[in-house]
């Protein structure tokens, strides 16, 4: 299987994880908040992502956060700082990080939106039934991610790394989803879903 | 790459999807091939249907939902193993080991008895979606979605197992219905399935199919074709027949069609129908038009719409009552595309003798409470002194069903 990491996306994490790296390590008898600082470093102050390619986390459905905090400790999901971060987690700390992630208010949509553009992103989220799994307002459901709000660029490179299958979910639906949109639509499709709230 | 036939499905639905596109968005379009939602209906009840996703963490072994299972008078259901992550497919070695393969996650386990104690390890994992596996004289073969492999002598090497060697390479690698069944047969080849990859559609030239290959990965040949998805397949132990459980299409209707008991009885020629004929009885609303069912080879039995009938085993062993000998043990894994839940449950299918189905009888149920799940069920494994296997996929579990005496054996 082939590496996850890019040579950029390494080059733009390093920096970070020398931050992580100084930080104490999140210990456990800390409560949540305080061993969450460890991943403000990178997703933001209450889950809200301040860094390009970094996700927000707030308001993310607690079974999808489950699931791929279990991904990344078990190595299904690549993205080296992210499995370190997660390596010594219990199952209990997967459920209580996933919970907590959860109760965090989700990111606030840009409101620079071209209406032409999002019209544009709309119809290709409405033909590709996207709104179906993800509900109709994107918020997610169950192991069915929020993607509304979430960062224009995190979610144009997750999408083509599914397309690509350099990311392989949990189960195959993105896969079978991506098959037939271009790379443009994708661009698209991001910029809309960036901006709902 | 997907092969030519794909390809041109794929360039024709993207230009039927370009033709169609300055229509209102909130209308129906068709949607492209493959697409997983292909056939749902435009209604609220119908949007309401999605996939169960099983947790990924094993339920802990005090949590497991044994008083909820219920079983017929004189047996007796018990955890054999809990916390093996998304329990699939269930293998037995010469040794005694079982093994478990996954679906969702990338490992296979064993379980092996040490010292009176059972231990889980791992003995492969990195690999993608591995739910085939069959154990063969002593080796371990995997079938990921894409490619098989084998470790020699597993049972030698549990401790410290080499790198599965690849033996077949380069299947199709299409994400639905690509996940494998793998069995061994009488003439000692390699059977598996390369499913549709949509829930209906016309399928490219390679999927839809059992295929068998040799041991080492050479003789690749079609065995039998027109097959939507298998999860379950067993040799009847005196005809040497192959016979598996065959899932049919969503979305058509909460009642049909039924998924399907198939036997092969000429290999390399029996077509059981698919996109064309569902249930072996009515025709495809899209596809079947032109068509008739009576081109294709008929299933032996039906067992029950969306019931998600898989893994199946001949029951071959003398701990059970005399009238479960010879017939067959099927895990239905339960449905997820009808508004009133059914399967869930383990099934004893009695034979005529001709080899059909006489009778389906719920054997172990209860996997369904209110309308939920409390655990899937997917295959059944017999073991040497007669007890019967179940694998959980929902709680990453592994129980064992036993009769009378044998009760105790387990312990
Ligand atoms: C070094 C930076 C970094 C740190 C520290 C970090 N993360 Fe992440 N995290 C990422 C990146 C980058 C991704 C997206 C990876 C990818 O592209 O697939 C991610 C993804 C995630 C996701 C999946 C989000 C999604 O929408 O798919 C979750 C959940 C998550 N992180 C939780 C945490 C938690 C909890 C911590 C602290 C224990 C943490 N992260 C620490 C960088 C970091
Ligand atoms: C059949 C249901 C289904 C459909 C249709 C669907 N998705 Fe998804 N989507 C999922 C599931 C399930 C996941 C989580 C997969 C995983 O484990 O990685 C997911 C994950 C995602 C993610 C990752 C989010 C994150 O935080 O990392 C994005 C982005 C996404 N989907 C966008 C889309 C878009 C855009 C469409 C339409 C083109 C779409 N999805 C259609 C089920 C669906």
């Amino acid at each position: 299987m082939p590496s996850r990491l890019s040579p950029r996306r390494a080059l733009a994490c390093l920096g970070l994880v020398l931050g992580l790296v100084a930080q104490p390590l999140p210990t456990r008898g800390q409560t949540v908040e305080k061993r969450f600082e460890t991943c403000i470093v990178c997703h933001g102050p209450n889950g809200q992502s301040q860094i390009p390619e970094i996700p927000s986390l707030g308001g993310q459905t607690a079974p999808y956060a489950l699931i791929q905090l279990f991904m990344f400790r078990g190595k299904l999901r690549h993205f080296e700082p992210m499995n370190e971060a997660v390596k010594d987690f219990t199952d209990d700390d997967l459920r209580t990080f996933s919970d907590y992630i959860a109760k965090l208010p989700p990111p606030q949509p840009p409101q620079d939106g071209d209406p032409t553009r999002l019209a544009v992103g709309r119809a290709l989220v409405q033909k590709f039934r996207c709104d179906f799994c993800h509900a109709g307002n994107l918020a997610g459901r169950d192991n069915v991610p929020r993607i509304a709000g979430q960062r224009e660029d995190f979610l144009l490179k997750t999408l083509r790394e599914y397309k690509a299958n350099v990311r392989s979910g949990y189960d195959a639906s993105m896969a079978d989803v991506l098959v037939p949109i271009s790379d443009q639509e994708l661009a698209d499709i991001a910029y809309y879903s960036s901006r709902q709230p | 790459m997907r092969n030519f036939a794909g390809a041109c499905a794929l360039v024709l639905g993207v230009a039927c999807t370009i033709a169609a596109a300055p229509v209102a968005a909130q209308q129906a379009q068709p949607l492209p091939p493959g697409h997983p939602l292909i056939g749902q209906p435009e209604t609220a009840e119908a949007k309401k249907l999605a996939p169960v996703a099983p947790p990924p963490i094993p339920t802990a072994a005090d949590k497991l939902p044994l008083d909820k299972l219920k079983v017929p008078a004189g047996y007796k259901l018990e955890t054999f193993m809990a916390g093996v992550p998304n329990a699939r497919t269930l293998r037995l070695g010469d040794k005694g080991t079982v093994f478990v393969s996954s679906r969702l996650q990338d490992k296979i386990h064993a379980i092996v008895e040490k010292n009176g104690k059972r231990e889980l390890k791992v003995v492969a994992s990195g690999l993608h979606r591995p739910n085939g596996i069959a154990l063969h004289k002593g080796t371990l073969y995997i079938a990921e979605l894409s490619q098989i492999s084998k470790i020699e002598k597993i049972e030698d090497v549990l401790d410290n197992p080499p790198k599965p060697t690849v033996i077949l390479a380069d299947l199709p690698k299409d994400e639905a219905h690509g996940w494998k069944t793998l069995t061994v047969g009488p003439d000692e080849k390699l059977y598996f399935q390369v499913g549709a990859p949509c829930n209906i559609c016309m399928p490219p030239e390679r999927n839809a199919k059992i295929y068998r290959v040799g041991l080492d990965g050479k003789g690749l040949e079609v065995y039998a074709s027109g097959i939507r998805q298998i999860v379950g397949m067993d040799w009847h132990p005196v005809t040497k027949q192959l016979y598996f459980s065959e899932n049919s299409r969503d979305w058509l209707s909460e009642d049909i069609p039924e998924d399907k008991l198939n036997r092969v009885t000429q290999p390399g020629k029996d077509n059981f129908g698919f996109p064309y004929c569902h249930q072996g009885n009515f025709t495809d609303p899209e596809f079947g038009w032109g068509r008739k069912c009576n081109e294709f080879t008929k299933p032996i039995g039906l067992l029950g719409p969306h019931t998600a009938a898989l893994g199946m085993r001949f029951y071959t062993g003398n701990q059970f009552p005399a009238d479960t000998r010879g017939q067959i043990f099927l895990a239905r894994h339960g449905s997820w595309n009808r508004s009133v839940k059914l399967g869930g449950d383990v099934v004893l299918i009695k034979l005529k003798p001709d080899g059909t189905m006489a009778s389906l009888t719920p054997f172990v149920t209860g996997f369904i409470q209110n309308n939920n799940y409390v655990g899937r069920p997917v295959d059944v494994l017999i073991m040497k002194d007669g007890s019967m296997l179940i694998s959980d996929d929902f709680n990453g579990a592994v129980y064992r069903l036993s009769y009378g005496a044998g009760r105790v054996a387990g312990r």
